[in-house]
């Protein structure tokens, strides 16, 4: 079965959607999109020197990512610009990726298959890291979650019930880190951050709870995989950004659907009054 | 001042230093809270109130001097604000259900607080100041505490607003006796059910009984003689009100 192509695709690909996905709610909640987009983009830095070194796409990836989330957890509370800093260290890294990668010679072709995925190509070794990256992701959130959610709310009133926000905001960044290297294969540099954003913000205007949220964006996330993969197919376009744009498709149906609830609703309540 | 003998020390501090870089915020500040007791912190902006709370709950550290608690010391804080971003789609039933180490009698405390069920399901974001205010206090009740910090909790309400909200203070404290601290700009409501008032410009400027710190030139020189009207405003219904400091 892992022998057809479509299947490993489909694997890794849906994988990715429920790693990303409920670590994306975090992302979204504690504004961190522009971190993760600067991780993402540094991650190229790691996929270079991997090129160039001849090791593993993902080990570079991921310690990249990781010294990025380790850089970012100590300025914190130290410098005041800390998005500015976010985008000079990630851009940074994108351009020094991609001059490095130009000595290299034959890898040119290569690297558009980092930035926006190349899906169809992973192998049995990719999704099990995958998948691995998906099980550590998932057990750190269950185990953190209400400790996570209250820092997020306010760090002193997590503080004040024994917590550690440093160390929690820290757990959350090495999750971001894992689903950049893990999303590289998948949907690229370019895109994994909206892999993170978009089920999430798809799933706000349907829930009332967080815990609803993570669940209804994870499934958001796996359906635009499955489709924006079916579609790359019938269609021929490259997988990683088919999937996002049925993932930003969701989006805007699921906006327009509140939008109209909302309308109703009032008209519903006027009616009432009247 | 302090009456000590068989009152039951919840928080010693003792000549705590705290410092964000070079620039010291805290100095030489010793100060205690006992059962019971309801002591306030006023002080200028920048004074150090904030970071005081943040040495007490251990967020920062500090640079020298000792901030004891008592051990298992539950503590109840009503923060300023909550980072609520409108993405976050939270209830105030989930909002209270966070909070560690609660127990049913705390639940039922934090409702009691809130004054109505139907808030139970309302989105935090929602929430008007007052009610979000009330939704922290019962938030801070859930681990039935044995001390309340209160960090500025009438931040955004209007006068009848805070007058209303210090007394269910009072009554969290007649009915729980779990000590309360708190820091405070509406000086002349938060006179009135307080032990103790201490004023704090990075140092300790001045403390006591209120009546003696509102008389004291210190307290005058930092806030100005305007605050003296409103205050002898206070005094008179106080007197009339006959409750003993």
């Amino acid at each position: 079965m892992l022998d057809d192509f479509m299947v490993r695709a489909a694997l890794a690909g849906m994988g990715v959607a429920l790693a990303a996905a409920p670590l994306g709610c975090f992302v979204v909640w504690r504004r961190m999109a522009y971190f993760g987009e600067s991780t993402a983009h540094a991650a190229l830095l790691g996929v270079s020197l991997s090129l160039m070194f001849e090791f593993s796409v993902f080990l570079g990836a991921i310690f990249v990512s990781l010294l990025m989330a380790s850089l970012v957890t100590l300025a914190q509370g130290r410098s005041l610009f800390l998005d500015t800093l976010f985008g000079v260290v990630g851009h940074m890294s994108l351009a020094t990726g991609l001059v490095v990668v130009s000595f290299i010679s034959g890898v040119r072709i290569e690297l558009m298959a980092y930035l926006i995925g190349d899906i169809l190509s992973v192998s049995k070794t990719d999704i099990l890291l995958i998948w691995i990256g998906l099980v550590i992701i998932l057990v750190l959130l269950f185990w953190r979650w209400s400790a996570l959610l209250l820092c997020t709310l306010n760090e002193d009133l997590a503080a004040s019930s024994g917590l550690n926000p440093r160390r929690e905001s820290y757990a959350l960044t090495i999750g971001l880190a894992i689903v950049v290297a893990v999303g590289i294969k998948v949907v690229g540099v370019l895109l994994i951050i909206s892999m993170l954003i978009i089920p999430a913000a798809s799933a706000r205007s349907l829930v009332s709870t967080p815990e609803k949220m993570a669940v209804f964006a994870s499934l958001i996330g796996m359906l635009s995989a499955i489709l924006g993969l079916n579609a790359s197919y019938v269609f021929d376009t490259p997988t990683g950004p088919s999937i996002v744009c049925v993932a930003s498709l969701i989006f805007i149906i699921t906006l327009a659907l509140s939008f109209f609830a909302e309308q109703f609703s009032a008209v519903v309540k006027k009616k009432k009054e009247s | 001042m302090l009456k000590s003998g068989n009152n039951i020390m919840l928080i010693e501090i003792q000549n705590l230093n705290v410092a964000y870089g070079r620039k010291k915020v805290l100095e030489n500040i010793t100060l205690t809270l006992s059962k019971n007791e309801i002591v306030t912190i006023v002080g200028p902006n920048g004074s150090g109130k904030t970071t005081l709370f943040k040495a007490i709950i251990g967020s920062i550290p500090i640079k020298s001097g000792s901030v004891v608690i008592k051990q298992n010391l539950k503590i109840g804080y009503v923060p300023q604000v909550l980072n609520i971003d409108r993405s976050l789609p939270l209830t105030v039933e989930r909002f209270l259900k966070l909070a560690k180490n609660r127990n049913d009698h705390g639940f039922l405390r934090a409702q009691q607080i809130l004054d109505s069920d139907d808030l139970l399901s309302s989105q935090i974001s929602n929430l008007s100041a007052g009610q979000l205010q009330r939704v922290l206090l019962g938030h801070a009740l859930m681990n039935e505490p044995d001390v309340l910090l209160l960090d500025e909790a009438t931040r955004g309400l209007d006068q009848p607003g805070s007058a209303a909200f210090y007394k269910k203070i009072e009554e969290i404290r007649e009915t729980t006796g779990c000590a309360i601290l708190m820091i405070s700009h509406d000086l002349h409501v938060v006179m009135s059910a307080s032990n103790r008032v201490i004023c704090l410009n990075g140092h300790i400027c001045c403390q006591g009984e209120p009546k003696s710190v509102a008389a004291s030139p210190e307290y005058a020189s930092m806030f100005g003689s305007k605050v003296e009207g409103t205050l002898a405003l206070y005094h008179h219904n106080h007197s009339h009100e006959g409750k003993g400091v």
